[in-house]
């Protein structure tokens, strides 16, 4: 991947793993938001939508 | 062999799981929840978002961690035929507390003394008949939220309080358990079919041990009596795929707790040294053949 991304809550630079995948979700190192991969080419972050009351395990 | 994987986002799980099955030669198709829109008056030969006819995967592995999604589509893919892990029946239970309560009991499985009521009032007389310190819980609900530990009667009637006037009908189920003194751990076994391939201590100074709440894993041995106990609980509620959460109590007997139907586990391989994911694919894959 050639470009960086930035966090699209604090405009850190947000490290992308080699095997990265599609909702994939990953934590801004900076800010600690959490945040979801909307599309690898070309690469597109939002942040995660927020944990609701039915989700777990 | 065609797989989906459905889910509601990738986590560290998902990953483990794909790379499992990508080892054994399958790459299922990931099907985001967010994106279903089933025709109830159809079957399953309408088209999954992947474009393949639900009816034609020889497997739906739910993952979503969103329950509610999750359960009512393993609700309607069961109901087309479609094979899935785990089943409705099996989620359904577990995704509840009060129903995962009367399968452990019809199956003779120690747990908690638990109670439930509908009022405050009869709530309060369910948390006296439990007695001090007391845990009251929503009955749908993961993660260790909203969990009160009750001392007193005060606490109890600022909770109940608290508790009615929340909007969802879910907060006016009082699901009441007494407090087991445990040794700051809980276990959670990870049980698939009919085999205990891992178990971990939680330890916390909290009384609430989950790892999502920032419990610690360490490696469980797993003994003749925590295998037999697991698999009997996962029975009760069905069977499958299925994380027990047990309690020790003062005497050191064991009280099955919880039960998982979506399990998480990435804090689990590195203390077991049990590759958790390998495992339960592999026991998907078997299923598979044995089923067709």
């Amino acid at each position: 991947m050639d470009v960086t991304p930035l966090c699209p809550v604090c405009d850190a630079e947000v490290v992308i793993p080699a095997d990265a995948m599609e909702n994939e979700l990953l934590t801004c190192a900076e800010c600690g938001s959490e945040l979801e991969i909307m599309c690898l080419a070309p690469l597109a972050l939002e942040l995660a939508p927020e944990v609701e009351e039915d989700w777990g395990e | 062999m065609r797989v989906a994987l459905l889910v509601t986002h990738i986590r560290a799980e998902e990953k483990l799981l794909l790379a499992a099955f990508n080892k054994r030669g399958i790459s299922p198709d990931i099907i985001l929840d967010r994106e279903l829109n089933f025709e109830l008056s159809r079957g399953g030969e309408q088209l999954a978002p992947s474009g393949i006819a639900w009816q034609d995967y020889d497997l739906v592995f739910e993952r979503c961690v969103s329950t509610s999604r999750g359960l009512y589509s393993l609700a309607i893919l069961n109901c087309w035929g479609v094979r899935t892990f785990n089943t409705y029946e099996t989620a359904a239970v577990c995704g509840d507390k009060l129903r995962t309560s009367i399968a452990l009991t019809r199956h003779g499985i120690p747990q908690p003394h638990t109670r439930v009521a509908f009022t405050p009032q009869s709530a309060m007389q369910a948390i006296e008949d439990v007695a001090y310190p007391a845990v009251l819980k929503p009955v749908l609900g993961s993660w260790g939220r909203l969990l009160a530990r009750v001392h007193n009667r005060d606490s109890a009637e600022a909770i109940l309080e608290h508790r009615q006037t929340l909007g969802d009908y879910n907060h006016h189920i009082y699901y009441v358990q007494e407090y087991v003194d445990k040794p700051g751990r809980d276990i959670r076994a990870f049980v698939v079919g009919s085999r205990t391939i891992a178990a971990i201590y939680r330890a916390s100074n909290h009384w609430i041990t989950n790892t999502a709440r920032g419990g610690q894993a360490t490696n469980c041995p797993i003994t003749p009596e925590l295998d037999a106990i697991c698999v009997k609980a996962a029975r009760a509620v069905g069977g499958g795929i299925l994380a027990i959460d047990l309690l020790e109590d003062a005497r050191g007997n064991f009280v099955v707790n919880e039960i998982n139907h979506t399990m998480e586990f990435r804090n689990s391989s590195k203390p077991t040294g049990v590759d958790i994911a390998q495992g339960v694919i592999d026991f998907v894959i078997e299923q598979i053949g044995v089923l067709a």
